[in-house]
C-alpha cells in the first residue's frame, strides 16, 4: 500500500463506456457534427474573413438553394449511397473491399462498350437492357476475382481490390485511346442507349434505384439467412465453420453481390448521367463510400443520412468557394477533411470516456490514495477497464458492437 | 599539391564565370523581366458608351483551379474583362474544378438558374455538355474555348473561340533559336548542340500545331535546329511533366526545353538542371529566374469583353472567333533579361510586325517538309464529326491555312526535323 502514492496518476485516463443508454452514442455523434460545423465556421472566419453565418447560409443554398440544386443533391446522394450499399455486405463480413471504384468503372465501361458498338444497330430499349446485363456482369466479375483468390488461396483482399482499381483505370484509358485517336483522352457522349428521363427529369432514375436498393439491402442483411451468414462469418470464421457455414461460398457470394451493385451503379453513371466513360467516372466515390458505410455502422437506412452529410458538405463548400470568390480548392479540402476527422473521431468517445485526475484531492491529500483509482486498480469492475490509448482497436470495437 | 590544384581549379571556375557573364553581353540580371514593346492593338470592337446592366451576369466554368497555369490564365482574363467593363465582382460567377463530364452540364444549368446571361467554359472536353446546355437554354449564350463543333451544330447560342497562338509560339521559337545560337557560338564543331526538347500533353492537333510553330520559329533563326517531343497523356501532371523534361535533358541531350502542359513540372525541372526554358500560358520567371526565357500566351480578355458586350447589346457572337496578335489575344510575356540572347527583342518585334501584316506566314510550305517533300495539299478533319477523316483542303497560297476554317487548330502533320518519342491520346 505504501507504493500507491508514489505512482503519479496521469492528467486523464480513458475508461471504457458501459453500453447502457442507447441515446448516448447518437447524442455524441450529433454533438460531433455540430462541433464540426462550428469549427468550419471559425476556420472560414479566420482564413477567409467571412462571417460564419454567411458560410452556413451559402452552404445551405449550395445544397438546397433551388429545385434544380435539390434534385442534383438527391441524385448525387443516390449515387454515393449505391456505392456505399455495394461495399457494405463485404465489410460486414470483414472482407475489406476497397475496390468499389474499379468495380463501378468496369461496370460503366461494359455499358459504354455496348453503347459504342451496338448504338444505332439495335433497338434502343433492347440496348439499355443489354448494357445493364453487361454492366452488372462485369462489376460482379471484377469483384469476384479477388473473392475467388481470397477463398482459394487466402490472398490479401485489401491489396488485391485496390490494385484492381488501377487495372480498371488503365483499361479504360487504353480503350479511349483506341476509340478516340487524335483526341485528348475524352470520349464524346453516346447518343444511344441513354436512360429515359422520367417526368422530364434526368435525375429520378438513380434516386428510385437507390431507394429500392437501400430497402432490399436492409432486408437482406437483417432478415435473411444470407444476411445472418454474413454476420457470423464477419464475427468469427471458426464459429461459422463450426455451425456448418461454407465460408468460401459465403465470401464469393457476398462479393459477387457487391460487384453486382457496383456494376449497376456504373450502368447508372454511364447510361443515365454521363453517357460516356472516363477514368474519373467513379470520381473517388468508391473510397468515400467506405466512410459513408462505416459512419452508418453498416446500416443501410443510416447510410442515407451519412451520404447526405458527405454530399451536403461537398455541394455546400463548392458554393461557399464560389460566393467568396476563392478559385482554388485547398481550403474546402482542408475543411472537409477536418470535419470528417471530427465525426470519425467521435466514435472513440462513444466507446471510451475520459476521466480527469482530481487535482484538488491530489494536492490536499497527496498521501491518501484516490478512492476511484484505487478501486480501479484493486478490483476492476467487469464493465470497465483501463485502456492505454487504443488506436486501431476503436474501429474494431465499433464494428463488434453492431 | 592537392591544395595547389584546388586553388587553380577555383580560379579557373571564377574565370569561367566571369567570361560567361561578359559573353552574355547584356546588362540585365537573371530574373529581370524586360518588356517587349507593345504592338498597336486594335480591339475587335469599341466598348465606348457601353454600360453593362447591374443584373447582367457572366458565368465561367474551369476544368481545374488557379493552381493550373492554363485555368489561371482564363480566370485572370475574365476578371480583367469584368473590371475593364466596369462590372461589379458579383456579376461574375466562377466555378472551378469542373470535370469534363455531366457535371459540366449541371454546373451550366446552375449558372443559368443563378441568372447568367453568358456562360464560358475553358476546356476541350466540356464541349458536348455545353452544347447540351445550349440546346436546353436557347436564350443564354454559351461560349467555349478550344472547341471544334460550333460550326457544325447550327445552334445560334453556341460559340467556339481560340486564338492564332501558333503566331505567339513562332515568336517564342525565335527567342529559343537565338538562345541556341548563343549557346553554340563559342563551341567547337563537335560539341555544338542544336537539339530542343518539347513536353506535350496529348498527340492532339492543338499541341502539334503549337510545337510545330515553335519549332519553325526557332528554325527561322537557327536552321540546324532539331526537336524531340515527349507526350505525357495529361493536361496537368506535375510528375509526368517533370519526368519528361528530365528525360529530354539527360537522355535526349536537349539544350533547351519548351512545353505545352499546364503544371510547373517542366519549368522547375529545367531550373533544377540549369537548362533554358520557353514557357506557355504565363511567365514562370519568379520560380525559374535563371532559366525562363519567355512565354507565349493567349490573352482571353479581348474575347471575354467581346462576348459580354455583344450579349448586352443583343448582337450575335461569332460562331468561331479566332483571336490574333492584332486584337491583343496573342501575347508574349516579358522576356528574362539575364537569360535571353542578345537581340532577341528586336528579332521578335520585327517578325511580329510581319506576322500582323500578313507578309509572314508561320506554316509557309516553303519553310518545312513532310517526309522529305514539300506540302502541296492536305485534307484536315475540320468538321470533327468523330470519323477522324479529313475533308477540307487547307493548303493554299503557299501556306497551311491554320485556324481559317474553324478557330481551333487542325495542323496535325509530322514535319521533318521533329521526332516524336511517344504518342498519347
Amino acid at each position: 500500500m505504501n507504493q500507491a502514492p508514489k505512482t503519479r496518476e496521469p492528467l486523464f485516463h480513458l475508461v471504457k463506456r458501459d453500453v447502457t443508454k442507447k441515446w448516448i452514442p447518437w447524442a455524441i455523434r450529433a454533438g460531433a457534427v455540430v462541433a464540426a460545423f462550428i469549427l468550419l465556421g471559425l476556420m472560414s472566419l479566420i482564413s477567409l474573413g467571412v462571417n460564419p453565418f454567411k458560410v452556413y447560409k451559402y452552404m445551405f443554398e449550395g445544397a438546397f438553394g433551388d429545385s434544380f440544386r435539390v434534385m442534383r443533391l438527391l441524385r448525387d446522394l443516390a449515387i454515393l449511397l449505391l456505392f456505399a450499399l455495394a461495399v457494405t455486405p463485404a465489410f460486414k463480413m470483414k472482407f475489406w473491399n476497397i475496390g468499389a471504384e474499379g468495380q463501378v468503372l468496369m461496370g460503366g465501361f461494359a455499358c459504354m462498350i455496348c453503347m459504342f458498338y451496338l448504338g444505332g444497330k439495335v433497338n434502343d430499349v433492347l440496348l439499355i437492357f443489354i448494357s445493364l446485363a453487361a454492366s452488372v456482369l462485369m462489376g460482379a466479375i471484377w469483384a469476384g476475382i479477388p473473392a475467388l483468390f481470397k477463398a482459394k488461396w487466402n490472398t490479401n483482399e485489401t491489396l488485391f481490390t485496390l490494385m484492381m482499381n488501377y487495372v480498371a483505370i488503365q483499361i479504360i484509358l487504353y480503350t479511349i485511346k483506341i476509340w478516340a485517336p487524335g483526341g485528348t483522352g475524352t470520349l464524346t457522349p453516346s447518343a444511344y442507349g441513354n436512360l429515359p428521363a422520367i417526368g422530364g427529369e434526368h435525375f429520378w432514375f438513380s434516386i428510385i434505384v437507390a431507394l429500392v436498393m437501400t430497402a432490399v439491402m436492409f432486408v437482406y442483411l437483417r432478415y435473411t439467412k444470407h444476411g445472418y451468414e454474413i454476420n457470423v462469418v464477419g464475427e468469427s470464421e471458426n464459429t461459422a465453420r463450426y455451425i456448418g457455414i461454407n465460408v468460401r461460398k459465403v465470401v464469393i457470394r457476398t462479393l459477387l453481390l457487391s460487384g453486382l451493385i457496383c456494376g449497376l451503379t456504373g450502368f447508372l453513371l454511364v447510361a443515365g448521367i454521363d453517357h460516356t466513360v472516363s477514368s474519373t467516372t467513379a470520381g473517388g466515390r468508391g473510397f468515400t463510400a467506405i466512410l459513408v458505410s462505416w459512419l452508418a455502422k453498416f446500416n443501410p437506412i443510416a447510410m442515407i443520412f451519412t451520404s447526405l452529410l458527405v454530399v451536403f458538405l461537398s455541394k455546400g463548400m463548392d458554393e461557399v468557394m464560389t460566393q467568396v470568390g476563392v478559385t482554388n480548392s485547398f481550403f474546402s479540402q482542408v475543411v472537409t477533411g477536418i470535419t470528417f476527422l471530427m465525426i470519425i473521431g467521435c466514435e472513440f468517445f462513444i466507446n471510451y470516456r475520459v476521466v480527469f485526475r482530481h487535482r484538488k484531492n491530489d494536492e490536499a491529500a497527496p498521501a491518501a490514495p484516490i478512492p476511484e483509482a484505487a478501486a480501479d486498480t484493486a478490483a476492476p469492475a467487469p464493465t470497465t477497464e483501463e485502456v492505454p490509448i487504443p488506436s486501431e482497436t476503436t474501429q474494431a470495437n465499433a464494428a463488434e458492437e453492431e | 599539391m592537392k591544395k595547389i590544384i584546388t586553388i587553380i581549379m577555383a580560379l579557373a571556375l571564377v574565370a569561367a564565370v566571369a567570361i560567361g557573364l561578359v559573353a552574355c553581353g547584356n546588362s540585365f540580371e537573371d530574373g529581370e523581366p524586360v518588356d517587349i514593346p507593345a504592338l498597336d492593338v486594335q480591339e475587335v470592337r469599341s466598348y465606348e458608351g457601353l454600360t453593362v446592366p447591374a443584373d447582367f451576369k457572366i458565368g465561367m466554368i474551369c476544368l481545374h483551379d488557379e493552381t493550373s497555369t492554363y485555368d489561371a490564365n482564363f480566370i485572370n482574363a475574365v476578371k480583367a474583362a469584368v473590371k475593364a467593363l466596369g462590372m461589379a465582382d458579383n456579376q461574375l460567377i466562377l466555378k472551378t474544378g469542373i470535370d469534363e463530364k455531366a457535371v459540366c452540364y449541371t454546373t451550366a444549368v446552375e449558372l443559368v438558374n443563378q441568372g447568367c446571361d453568358v456562360i464560358f467554359a475553358d476546356s476541350f472536353g466540356h464541349e458536348d455538355y455545353m452544347i447540351q446546355a445550349a440546346r436546353d437554354y436557347r436564350n443564354v449564350q454559351f461560349c467555349h474555348a478550344t472547341g471544334t463543333k460550333a460550326h457544325t451544330t447550327g445552334l445560334a447560342n453556341y460559340h467556339n473561340a481560340f486564338a492564332s497562338i501558333y503566331e505567339g509560339r513562332y515568336l517564342a521559337g525565335i527567342a529559343a533559336g537565338m538562345k541556341l545560337n548563343e549557346m553554340n557560338k563559342d563551341k567547337a564543331d563537335g560539341e555544338k548542340n542544336y537539339k530542343m526538347g518539347y513536353v506535350g500533353a496529348y498527340t492532339y492537333a492543338e499541341v502539334i500545331s503549337g510545337y510545330t510553330s515553335f519549332y519553325l520559329g526557332a528554325k527561322s533563326v537557327c536552321p540546324q535546329v532539331t526537336m524531340a517531343v515527349q507526350f505525357t497523356g495529361s493536361w496537368y501532371d506535375v510528375a509526368a511533366e517533370k519526368e519528361a523534361a528530365e528525360n529530354l535533358i539527360k537522355n535526349e541531350k536537349c539544350a533547351l526545353i519548351s512545353q505545352h502542359a499546364d503544371s510547373m513540372g517542366s519549368p522547375s525541372a529545367c531550373e533544377a538542371a540549369g537548362v533554358p526554358n520557353v514557357s506557355y500560358n504565363g511567365s514562370t520567371i519568379e520560380a525559374c529566374p535563371s532559366t525562363f526565357i519567355v512565354s507565349s500566351r493567349i490573352d482571353w480578355t479581348p474575347y471575354v469583353k467581346y462576348i459580354i458586350a455583344q450579349t448586352v447589346e443583343g448582337k450575335a457572337i461569332a460562331t468561331d472567333y479566332t483571336g490574333s496578335l492584332k486584337d491583343g489575344s496573342v501575347a508574349l510575356t516579358a522576356v528574362n533579361g539575364g537569360v535571353m540572347a542578345e537581340g532577341t527583342i528586336d528579332a521578335i518585334v520585327e517578325a511580329r510586325a510581319k506576322l500582323a501584316a500578313g507578309t509572314l506566314k508561320v506554316f509557309d510550305t516553303s519553310k518545312f517538309t513532310v517526309n522529305g517533300a514539300a506540302l502541296t495539299t492536305y485534307l484536315a478533319d475540320v468538321d470533327d464529326l468523330g470519323d477522324y477523316v479529313g475533308e477540307t483542303e487547307v493548303v493554299s497560297g503557299g501556306a497551311f491555312e491554320e485556324s481559317k476554317f474553324r478557330s481551333a487548330p487542325y495542323f496535325d502533320l509530322a514535319i521533318d526535323g521533329i521526332t516524336r518519342l511517344n504518342a498519347a491520346y
